[in-house]
Formats: structure tokens, sequence, C-alpha cells
């Protein structure tokens, strides 16, 4: 297996008016395509800094961060944006699904930058939705969906482009104990059936269990 | 889904703010286009002035007359081509609020204002009829006046009952032709003053002077105002344009204020839809983040925050716009007759309202555009509105 993921004496640091503040220190990590890799942490550890870096959604201070293939930290504004739309999707906690948008129409939003003819975009939104369970609930807007399964139709925003990668900032946070195992079983399937390469934020050790590989940052630093 | 759906969910995201800025927006575009009406009204009945007509008038005001026999000299002055004596008659038909300018005119009057459209035996007709009159289409329809009827005007600057015959009715050439004039025969009125108060025959309130040049129109108003100097009526000669702004000039202050007053509007239009617009957009910083997360570039955005703003000032627009002509028409109903030679929407108004209210979607949008495009993904994220 080769690393999709290269982090090379990655910093990252933050500024306050004059003062810096120092989040990442030259950390070193590589990911392997396939792999479901957990980060845990204290909050203000740097593990949703470490996965925007991952995600081309910040930039990294110093170091190297080559991700698919690309080394993101060279690319500008534009084509970073053309990189994240191709290479990565993304889970957060909050869904962050656009209110006056179906389902349906949130999943179909990556594609709209894609090429694909309208009939092409709704079998790809219609087979992702189909996947993540949600076939039935196309045309139901986010204030009609459950927590859960906002969740799902998040995912399936994520995953529509058949990016290689997805990173999840902590995507059961705000969810009760079943829609939370839900979205875990579905993000297995899609490492392990479809091969996503994973990298998910938590502080759930039960979600952390189901990844393959656990990391514990601390102050900017692996341990 | 296309981005134009998208922009229209967004617009009517917030159906009852969207609504009240699009009510507002056709409002000031309502009041725009009336003020802009009555001001470009205003502006074009000094713009219908002929460019080779001057005007002679006493150098003190137009209220004090001029002797009948200065026509002569004018004449001689080289470049003039054809010379006419008018007074302003006044007076009241039937009620005061029946407002419409009546004068005594030489008989050349329809040789010097060729857009007063009158046919030859029509002409003829007025010219035999000592006491005929000549009305504008607007007033005799007005009115409900017709060739044969009698107009009795009570005389005010010249006292008594005036008996008229109307002889013909006049059309305008153009839109922005007054057809809204009463003429009648200088003579009949001089022959009666000689007859009532001498002291006031054979006087004219200003000479209507058609040149072969408008170019020259200074020079030759030099040589006609040189003719008069030291005498005990001096002249005044302007361009026919010059004389109407100053015939408004009352006015001036007024349609000043209006003019002000409609761009104003235009301030407050851009004040309500950009509130609107940094409203919904500060509210859209998550959302915002997550566009340009799934990859969404500053063209994309920019085309997101500029359409929906675009959208609301169209509509805006539109609506006001729309109700803009039957509204003029009810203020020209309710407004005194004659009080405007004429009323109506210059297409110029439109084009400012509709050009005004894209330029204000335009303007709106900037400062969320700005915003959106430089909020960091990771601070959009953070933002808790």
């Amino acid at each position: 297996m080769s690393a999709i993921i290269q982090v090379k004496n990655v910093s990252k640091s933050y500024w306050r008016n004059s003062l810096e503040i120092p989040v990442l220190h030259d950390l070193s990590l590589d990911v392997e395509e396939g792999e479901f890799l957990a980060l845990m942490g204290p909050s203000g550890s740097g593990k949703t800094t470490l996965l925007n870096l991952i995600a081309g959604i910040d930039r990294p201070s110093r170091g190297e961060l080559n991700v698919a293939g690309t080394d993101i930290a060279k690319l500008n504004e534009s084509g970073l944006a053309k990189w994240r739309s191709a290479s990565v999707g993304f889970v957060f906690q909050f869904y962050n699904l656009i209110p006056v948008l179906t389902a349906y129409e949130n999943v179909e939003l990556p594609l709209l930058l894609t090429k694909l003819s309208k009939a092409e975009r709704k079998k790809h939104v219609e087979t992702t939705l189909s996947i993540v369970g949600l076939g039935d609930r196309m045309h139901h807007y986010p204030k009609q969906l459950s927590g859960g399964q906002e969740q799902r139709v998040a995912i399936a925003r994520a995953i529509v482009t058949d990016p290689v990668i997805l990173v999840a900032d902590e995507p059961t946070g705000d969810l009760d104990k079943v829609s939370a195992q839900e979205i875990l079983t579905l993000m297995e399937r899609l490492n392990k059936e479809f091969k996503k390469t994973i990298v998910m934020v938590t502080h759930d050790p039960h979600a952390a269990g189901k990844a393959s590989r656990l990391l514990h940052l601390e102050k900017g630093d692996l341990v | 889904m296309k981005i134009f759906k998208l922009i229209f969910k967004n617009a009517m995201r917030h159906k009852l703010r969207t609504t009240l800025t699009i009510v507002g927006i056709s409002i000031a575009v309502i009041a725009f286009g009336l003020l802009r009406t009555v001001v470009t009204i205003w502006d074009s009945a000094v713009d219908a002035a002929g460019a080779d007509r001057l005007v002679t008038r006493q150098a003190v005001s137009f209220i004090f007359p001029l002797p009948l026999s200065y026509k002569a000299k004018i004449e001689s002055v080289p470049g003039v081509k054809i010379v006419g004596g008018a007074v302003w008659f006044g007076g009241t038909y039937k009620d005061k609020n029946n407002f419409f300018a009546r004068s005594a005119a030489e008989d050349n009057f329809f040789e010097l204002y060729p857009e007063f459209l009158i046919s030859q035996s029509d002409y003829e007709k007025y010219m035999k009829e000592r006491n005929g009159c000549i009305l504008g289409k607007s007033t005799a329809e007005q009115y409900k006046l017709k060739v044969g009827d009698i107009v009795v005007i009570d005389g005010d600057i010249f006292p008594g009952r005036w008996e008229f015959v109307v002889s013909a009715i006049y059309q305008p050439r153009n839109k922005n032709t007054d057809a809204t004039q009463m003429i009648f025969h200088f003579d009949y009125l001089n022959e009666r003053i000689k007859q009532e108060t001498p002291i006031r025959g054979d006087q004219v309130f200003w000479y209507i002077v058609k040149i072969d040049n408008p170019n020259n129109s200074a020079k030759i108003s030099e040589q006609i105002d040189a003719l008069f100097k030291n005498s005990t009526a001096e002249t005044k000669t302007e361009t026919e344009k010059a004389f109407t702004q100053g015939f408004v000039a009352a006015s001036g202050a007024i349609i000043s204020a209006m003019n002000f007053m409609s761009y104003a509007i235009i301030g407050i239009i851009m004040l309500v839809l950009a509130n609107t617009m940094v409203m919904s957009a500060r509210e859209r910083t998550r959302e915002y983040a997550v566009f340009k997360t799934l990859g969404f570039s500053a063209f994309h955005l920019t085309g997101l925050i500029l359409g929906e703003s675009l959208l609301i000032s169209g509509i805006g627009a539109g609506i006001g716009i729309s109700l803009l002509y039957p509204i003029v028409a009810g203020f020209e109903q309710a407004i005194p007759k004659g009080f405007f030679p004429f009323f109506f929407i210059e297409p110029i108004t439109v084009v400012l309202a509709a050009g005004s209210a894209i330029l204000i979607g335009f303007l709106a949008a900037v400062f969320p555009i700005h915003k959106a495009l430089n909020t960091k993904i990771v601070d959009g994220f953070r933002f808790v509105g």
C-alpha cells in the first residue's frame, strides 16, 4: 500500500494580534490508501487543525503536505478549490446542509461543478442517497429530517463526487447513540466496501474503535 | 437544480423580509419615477423651445409692454426673418381653476410656430373671423369645445367680458408640443383696448423673432437690444429657451428640490437593499464556508450573492415601473387641468429607474461579496451568527 496522505514536518500557528499561537509542531504523518484513521485528543490539541490542513481548507505555516498525489501547500486558492471538489469529501459535526435545499439538491450541489448532464447528476444523486439509506427521503428538506438522517445526507454529499479521501470532524458528536452507531456503520461500509480513505476526528472512544488506526494528539504533537 | 434556482430559493428564504424589501424598492421606484416625470416634463417644456427663435421683451420684466413700433426696427436687423408680437391675456374661463395659456398674437404666429399644426383652410377661416380663436387639441378636448363654439373669457389684465369664436383647433406636432394654448387676433385686443384705455394701445408684451441661423442668436440679440439702448423701453433679447426658463424660474427651487429628492430616493433604495443583503450574507457565513469547502470558487459565490441582490432589485423595479404608468395617469387626473401642458412618462425616466435599480443591485452586493470572499473557510465555520 502507498501513502495517500503525506504530512512532512508540518507546523501551524495562528496569530492573535501580534501574538503567535502555535497549534501543530513539526508534525509528520503518513496515511495509507484505504486506511480508516481516527484522531483523538483533548480540545485544543490540534486535531481539527490537522484535519483542515489535510482537507485543504487551511494552509500550513511550514512543512509539506502531499494529499492524493498533489502538493496542496503550493496550490493557489482557485487551484485548491478545484482540488477539493475532485479529491476530498467532508463530513461536519453539525451537518452543514443548506436549509433551503432538499436532500436531493444538497447532494447534487458538488455535482454542479462537474460537466455531468442533468440525467447523469440525477443517477449519481439517487444512487448515493440509496447507499446512505435515504432513497425515500430525497425530496425532504433538512428540517424534515432527524439528526442522523441529516448526517447521512451530509455523507452522501461528501461521497457523491467519488472522492478518494473522506474527512470527518466529529461526525457523531451531535447525534444520539443509535444514530451515531448508524453513521459509524455507514462509514465503516464506505471504507471497507467502497475503499474510501477516511480520516476522522472524534472524542468518542467507541467511534474511534471503528477505525483501523488510532492516533492521539496532544498540544500539537502526535503521542 | 441550477444555480438560478438556488439564488431564487435564497432570496425567498425570509419571505417577509424579502417581500418588504421588494415593496420598499417598488415604492421608491414609483416615487422616483413620479418625481422624474414632473422634472423631465418641466425640462422638456424648455427643451421644446425653438432654437431659431428669440424673444425680445422689456429689459425690466416681461410684464412691462413694448411699443408696437419696435417691430419694424427689429425686422431690419440682419438675420431676422419674421417678427411677431404677443400679449399675455390671462383672464378666467368659467372658473379660476380652468387654467390654460391665453395669448393675443399677431397673425404670423403660426409661421413662427410650425409645431402648432393647422390646415390652410382652418387658418383662412380664422383670418376671416375678427374675434376668432384657435385652441390647442388638449384644451378643446378637456372643455369639450369644438369649432363654432363661443368662448367667453372674463378679463383681468384686460378687464371686461371677451367673447371669442372657436375658428380652429391646432394639433401638436410632437409629444412635447404644448397643446393647451388659446391664440386669438392681436388686432381684436388692440382695437378694443385703444377704445377703452388708449394709453395701453399699440403695445405687446414680447416679440417672437425668428432668425435664419441659430448660431447667430447671441449676435442678433445684441444688435436688437442696441437699437433700443437708452430708450424709455429698453429691451432684453434672449433665446426662447432662456425666456421659457426665466418664465418658470419661480418654480426653479421646487424643481431643484424634486431633482434632489429623486436621487435621494435612489440612495434610500440602496440602503434598504444593502441592509437586506448584509443581513442575508451575515446569516449565511457558515453556508459560504460550506460552498467554498465543496469547491465553489469566488466566481460562484459572487454570482450567488450578486444574483440574489439583482433578483430582488429587479423584481422591485419591475413592479414599481409597472405600477408607475397607472399611477402617473391617476396623478394627471388629480392635478389641476392645464397645470402641465403635457404629462407623460419619458422613456428616459423608465431607463433611469431600471438602470438605477440594476446599479443598486450591484452596489448592495459589493460589501457582502467582499466579506464572503475574504472570510477564511475555517473562520466561516467558527462563525456564530
